[in-house]
């Protein structure tokens, strides 16, 4: 990449005590994790700002430096905390040799615009940084419990033969509980019988419900449109409660097809949105067209209507199953043990027995998850490539 | 209109149908829901008497239900929406107190409708003082206490329980249950309050403040716990040094996960557990629970269910029958806390105290928690 701007080396005044700030931040998590953060930030700060001076002033020699700075730092994290140590002080090392001469030889300046002050060039970076830090903080938790669904053990810990990458400290036991245990294949094959079927009838709904309160002349649209979108803002406790009393005395408490019907009621404001969002953009006089040349109303809306809107539908029905697969709160009141869903089942697990086995589970569900998004972005694109809405 | 009618036509063929099934096969229905705490101790449960009872009957089918934590909230609704839809309900003596009173339990004539002894005694008198309610039919007899981690303790491990009230000797986290039960009485104890007074003690407003100032010195150390399986995921983390739970949840860390962790028996709280028929069954229901109910209760089962959890049988008669573990084969009579060598130093959980002062005591103690 040919730079934007002329670079020059830096004075020993602004890249130290840059360097030694990014120090600090990292001595905060390692000095948290050893019992002091405040000491941890001092102790940072120093080593990072001597090792920016004394790379870039008496070393001299990039990759010289740079390759001994890692490999100091991740025999320091090995003597520390043994393998994992070594891994996040290779890393560690890595980072601020690559970061001292970043800083020193004014390489940041080289990709942005030349006009931008100092200022707006510290905002050009800062910004990069929180958006990675809010990234790593989503998604974290999520990787933690990965490891820890291979634990030897029942518990949420990582073990110390977990830490040095023992074999024997991880084992597939959990995946095997989950796949052995009625009580969880039991839930499962309730989630698959409840989550289609509540989404089969909300897209059905929502949908009709949406085109019609797009037509000019229905009367009182909009209290119409805030009823059916009330179970997505009155708190789902109340609605819980609500569905609960009344199911109880109609005789669906309790049953399959109760359940479905709280959750379809639940799925549909999902679907009415996502389509009126769509109906927007799509033109009534295709409609109208349609019927000029004979067609009749069912099929102007199969053959006309319900193609232009499909990727509103789709994403509508994709929600209300997300909805219904993840729901616990009404199906705790709505179903009986009979109808024990994942989500209830691991809600009781969790609360009566710490048991990675609900680890096990989650990590199955994030890799459904995973290559469901992934199925339907690939078809997206190859759908928006073959009408050429895209140019590859 | 069409659909409308579709959907009655098509439920009541369903009901009808339901009880054209219940009257050809005699009048005992074929479903059981059954309402328990999950984990170790409804798998114990299970194996005692629920599959050996399916085995004996192969038409029947049993649901659990892990509802106990909030049976009595959830048996006020189903009270309340004319459906109640468990038939089995298993709870502590002290919600079984509370939901008898409220007349949402059945009253039972302990004699007519659970089994007597093998050598004759009656179920009355082989229950004996466990039969704290006239709906409560007792299953198991379990304790509170502590655990404490071998590898942090140093040389002296705590032996009383006034060492988790020292910091200096045992510094580090404890965990205690988010409620006034049993935290109480231990710090009156602890306080130098004798055993025998605690409770006239705690039912004065300068008891109460006392117990919570003992309490208030710990405050900083304490994790607080709701689920019984809190503790020993904080005892196998190392995130504490000693914690409360029930003895059962220890003993399965201790000898089924292997973890480092100890028991402290002293001061141990003893309570009840048992099952509770919910009132207002139809008869095919009730029936069936009640053939149910005398299999599970009897001398066998409950003897049977110590291969597999550390609770006291509540019988007299099922204790010379405790046996061995099912499947760690070791001697499961020194690890009840009955045992002997356990109960040298028990204390006893005051039913009627806490049924009259709960509500109370229970606001001062959040009160001082969000202090």
């Amino acid at each position: 990449m040919v730079a934007l701007t002329p670079i020059s080396r830096k004075p020993v005044s602004f890249y130290v005590p840059v360097a030694a700030a990014a120090g600090a931040i990292a001595g905060l998590f390692v000095g948290t994790a050893n019992g002091s953060g405040f000491l941890g930030v001092i102790i940072g700060a120093i080593i990072a700002g001597a090792l920016a001076f004394l790379l870039t002033q008496i070393v001299k020699n990039e990759k010289l430096g740079r390759w001994a700075t890692t490999i100091i730092v991740a025999g320091v994290g090995y003597f520390m905390a043994g393998i994992p140590g070594l891994i996040i002080g290779a890393a560690f090392g890595w980072f601020f040799g690559w970061f001292s001469f970043w800083l020193y030889e004014g390489r940041y300046r080289a990709k942005v615009a030349p006009y931008l002050t100092p200022g707006q060039v510290l905002w050009h970076f800062a910004f990069r940084v929180i958006c990675g830090a809010i990234f790593v903080f989503l998604i974290t938790p999520i990787l933690v419990v990965m490891p820890l669904s291979f634990n030897a053990e029942n518990f949420f810990t990582f073990t110390p033969e977990m830490l040095s990458f023992d074999p024997a400290g991880y084992s597939l036991k959990h995946y095997r509980d989950f796949f052995n245990s009625s009580d969880w294949q039991g839930a499962v094959w309730n989630s698959i019988k409840i989550a289609p079927a509540a989404t089969f009838l909300s897209v059905s709904f929502g949908t009709l419900a949406a085109i019609g309160l797009s037509q000019q002349h229905v009367p009182f649209r909009r209290a119409i449109m805030a009823i059916l979108i009330s179970p997505m803002i009155v708190p789902l406790i109340i609605s819980a409660a609500g569905m609960y009393f009344f199911y109880s005395r109609v005789g669906l408490q309790g049953t399959y097809l109760g359940v479905v019907l709280a959750h379809a009621a639940l799925g549909i404001p999902f679907v009415i949105i996502t389509v009126t969002a769509t109906l927007v953009g799509f033109d009534r006089s295709l409609t109208r067209a349609a019927a000029n040349m004979g067609a009749n109303p069912v099929t102007t809306f199969f053959r006309v209507q319900m193609p232009l809107i499909l990727p509103g539908v789709i994403s509508g029905g994709l929600f209300a199953f997300i909805t219904s697969f993840d729901e616990v709160v009404v199906v705790l009141f709505v179903g009986s043990a009979g109808q024990k869903t994942l989500p209830w089942q691991m809600f009781t697990g969790l609360r009566e027995q710490i048991s990675p086995t609900i680890l096990a589970v989650a990590t199955i569900l994030v890799g459904i998850s995973i290559c469901l998004l992934t199925v339907v972005e690939l078809l997206r694109r190859r759908s928006e490539r073959l009408r050429g809405m895209s140019p590859t | 209109m069409k659909f409308t009618t579709t959907l009655l036509a098509s439920s009541a063929i369903v009901g009808a149908g339901t009880l054209a099934f219940a009257d050809a096969h005699g009048n005992m229905a074929k479903d059981m829901t059954l309402v328990s705490w999950g984990g170790a101790y409804q798998a114990s449960q299970d194996k005692a008497y629920v599959q050996p009872y399916l085995g004996m009957h192969s038409d029947v089918t049993a649901v659990w239900d892990e509802s106990s934590a909030e049976a009595v909230a959830k048996l006020r609704a189903m009270n309340e929406a004319g459906n109640v839809t468990w038939d089995l309900v298993d709870v502590v003596a002290a919600d079984a107190i509370r939901l008898c009173d409220e007349g949402l339990a059945m009253e039972i004539d302990a004699d007519e409708v659970l089994a007597a002894a093998p050598d004759g005694t009656s179920a009355s008198d082989d229950f004996g003082d466990l039969l704290v309610s006239d709906c409560f039919i007792p299953q198991i007899v379990y304790s509170t206490t502590f655990g404490y981690r071998t590898d942090m303790v140093g040389d002296t491990p705590p032996s009383k329980i006034c060492d988790v009230f020292d910091l200096e000797a045992y510094p580090g986290k404890r965990s205690l249950e988010k409620r006034p039960i049993n935290n109480m009485e231990w710090a009156l104890l602890c306080d130098g309050v004798a055993k025998a007074d605690v409770y006239d003690v705690l039912a004065t407003p300068e008891g109460q403040e006392k117990a919570l100032a003992k309490l208030d010195t710990i405050k900083d150390d304490v994790i607080w716990w709701s689920a019984g399986a809190d503790t020993p995921q904080l005892l196998a983390d190392g995130e504490i040094v000693m914690g409360s739970t029930y003895n059962g949840r220890l003993f399965s860390v201790i000898e089924e996960q292997k973890q480092p962790v100890a028991m402290l028996w002293d001061a141990q709280v003893f309570d009840l557990d048992g099952w509770i028929i919910p009132a207002g069954l139809p008869a095919d229901r009730l029936a069936r629970v009640m053939d149910f109910v005398k299999f599970a209760t009897d001398t066998q089962r409950l003897a049977d269910q110590s291969q597999y959890i550390s609770y006291g049988p509540a019988r007299l008669s099922s204790a010379p029958m405790v046996g061995k573990h099912a499947d760690l084969g070791i001697d499961m009579a020194p690890h009840m806390p009955t045992d002997p060598n356990n109960a040298q130093n028990t204390f006893l959980y005051n039913y009627e105290f806490w049924a009259d002062y709960r509500d109370d005591i229970d606001a001062k103690f959040q009160a001082w928690l969000a202090q």
